[in-house]
């Protein structure tokens, strides 16, 4: 056994942790589909789906089997190659993503010295999928959609940089696993919290979820930018939402809920409770909450959200600088 | 690390001929994020990740955002392409490609005398260090900088506003006040 070098075995364990923390990410995202729609029965006082299985639980192998076996279909008046293009870029930025996040204090793919940077870039990126999506399919419903969404990011984008800055001044790094680590006494929801209230709400409006959706609104767009898609590559913008929202979770969970910092259960388990916490409100948002008219919801992210992160990143600075002058 | 910076480089100029060459304007801006892509590629082989990320986050993640939105929103379609085609013409591309291959070749020239290799495998530079060099040396530069950013934003916003009503219209018949916006 003299190629089982020390090396290799290490290579060999983060390749495979890689793969977990894909599969899982994936695989959650899956599973949420069908959770929200329980959920949302329970607090919409109906059934939701509960025939497939013992209380609906095959009802995702029964979606799988519907969506994988539909008719891959392009229309021909799209734009082929960013048609094809556009959900993959979907899925990939964000699962791309989950490598910066620090699941346990040995677990997760790359310790970046950038990593919350990298996310804004791969946050940059999934702009492109909702747009080019919207554009190749040759559809107007499609184009508004894509239309509002670009617009929807250039003014969420802004402020979900500087609502975590205020983070990044406390630790003084952008490395994820810094961040958690400063925060085993307090966690930084208390000293952060509204850039942790900024950053959930901008963090809603990444991954276009309720009340954010006016990209894929569907009592006005009939579902917007991804009206022509049809089979898995439907399922790819699909699934993306929910990866997104499993990435978002887990994002607040590491920056301002102190990752996987716990009394008692082993770390893992605070990290999976924790994320399962967040995921939980999104749904229940999107029960809750009605959707507000476009215009507002952009005058909300540039007259409100965006001068109370000034503020908070002014406040935050001062006084790290009163308590620590050099 | 070098292999990276030379592929990285390789597929930027490869996207950027492609920006150049391509009719479809919408296809044209997708080689330009690649080339983008790869540029912040560069600088991350070239230990400078933060201003690769800054690459991909303010410029593939923002501006050509704002590019991509004016060219969706336009919808050239089949009379762009033609016009595109008609400027791809070797009469028009023949001049300025002969100026570039000058510059091309001082710039070769140039990278032959130094010492290419020390430049590829530099030190990692940091957020912070970034950060102390802004605020330091390079201070009055920022400055200048903001200004004319904030120079710009007061334009643009006098430029895109809105001019009130002097009183609030009323609406004849039921008296209602009338949604301006």
């Amino acid at each position: 056994m003299s190629w089982l070098s020390p090396v290799i075995v290490a290579s060999l364990i983060a390749m495979l942790q890689a793969l977990v923390i894909l599969l899982v990410a994936v695989l959650l995202g899956a599973v949420m589909t069908v959770v929200e729609r329980r959920l949302l029965g329970l607090w919409q006082d109906r059934y939701g789906p509960n025939r497939v299985g013992p209380f609906g639980s095959l009802q995702l192998i029964a979606d799988m089997i519907k969506i994988f076996f539909k008719e891959d279909w392009i229309p021909p008046f799209a734009d082929r190659t960013l048609f094809v293009l556009a959900p993959a870029i979907a899925m990939a930025s964000l699962l791309l993503s989950f490598m910066i996040i620090p699941i346990t204090p040995d677990w997760g793919v790359a310790d970046l010295n950038i990593g919350l940077l990298f996310f804004f870039a791969m946050a940059g990126i999934n702009v492109y999928a909702v747009l080019f999506g919207g554009w190749s399919s040759g559809n107007k419903y499609a184009l508004i959609g894509a239309m509002r969404a670009s617009a929807q990011t250039l003014s969420y984008e802004v402020f979900m940089g500087l609502a975590l800055m205020g983070v990044v001044a406390m630790t003084g790094s952008f490395n994820m696993r810094d961040i958690v680590n400063a925060q085993q006494g307090l966690w930084f929801v208390i000293p952060q919290f509204f850039g942790f209230c900024t950053f959930l709400i901008a963090g809603i409006a990444v991954t276009h979820r309720h009340p954010f959706d006016q990209p894929e609104a569907e009592q006005e767009l009939a579902d917007g930018y991804h009206i022509e898609y049809s089979s898995m590559k439907f399922g790819m913008f699909f699934i993306g939402e929910y990866v997104g929202m499993v990435l978002v979770s887990a994002l607040i969970v590491t920056l301002f809920f102190g990752g996987w910092h716990g009394p008692l259960l082993p770390p893992v388990v605070w990290f999976a409770l924790k994320v399962a916490a967040f995921l939980v409100l999104f749904v229940l948002l999107r029960a809750a909450l009605p959707r507000p008219r476009y215009d507002r919801v952009m005058s909300f992210g540039w007259k409100f959200c965006l001068p109370l992160t000034l503020i908070n990143l002014l406040v935050t600075g001062a006084v790290i600088l009163i308590a620590d002058p050099m | 690390m070098e292999i990276a910076f030379y592929l990285s480089g390789l597929i930027a100029v490869l996207a950027t001929l492609g920006v150049i060459t391509n009719t479809n304007p919408v296809h044209a801006l997708l080689y330009l994020i690649v080339s983008l892509i790869s540029v912040a590629l560069v600088f991350f082989a070239l230990g400078a990740p933060f201003a690769g990320a800054l690459e991909v986050i303010v410029y593939a993640g923002a501006i050509m955002v704002l590019f991509v939105f004016v060219v969706m929103m336009l919808n050239l379609g089949d009379q762009g392409a033609a016009q595109e085609r008609a400027w791809l013409k070797p009469r028009i591309w023949l001049g300025p490609s002969l100026l570039a291959a000058v510059l091309l070749v001082t710039l070769i020239a140039t990278l032959w005398s130094g010492d290419a290799g020390r430049m590829v495998d530099g030190e990692i530079l940091t957020a912070k260090a970034v950060g102390t060099l802004l605020f330091g040396p390079w201070l009055m530069v920022v400055e200048l900088g903001a200004m004319l950013l904030l120079a710009a934003l007061v334009t643009a916003s006098h430029v895109g506003r809105t001019i009130p009503p002097d009183k609030p219209r009323i609406n004849a018949e039921s008296g209602a006040r009338k949604e301006v916006s």
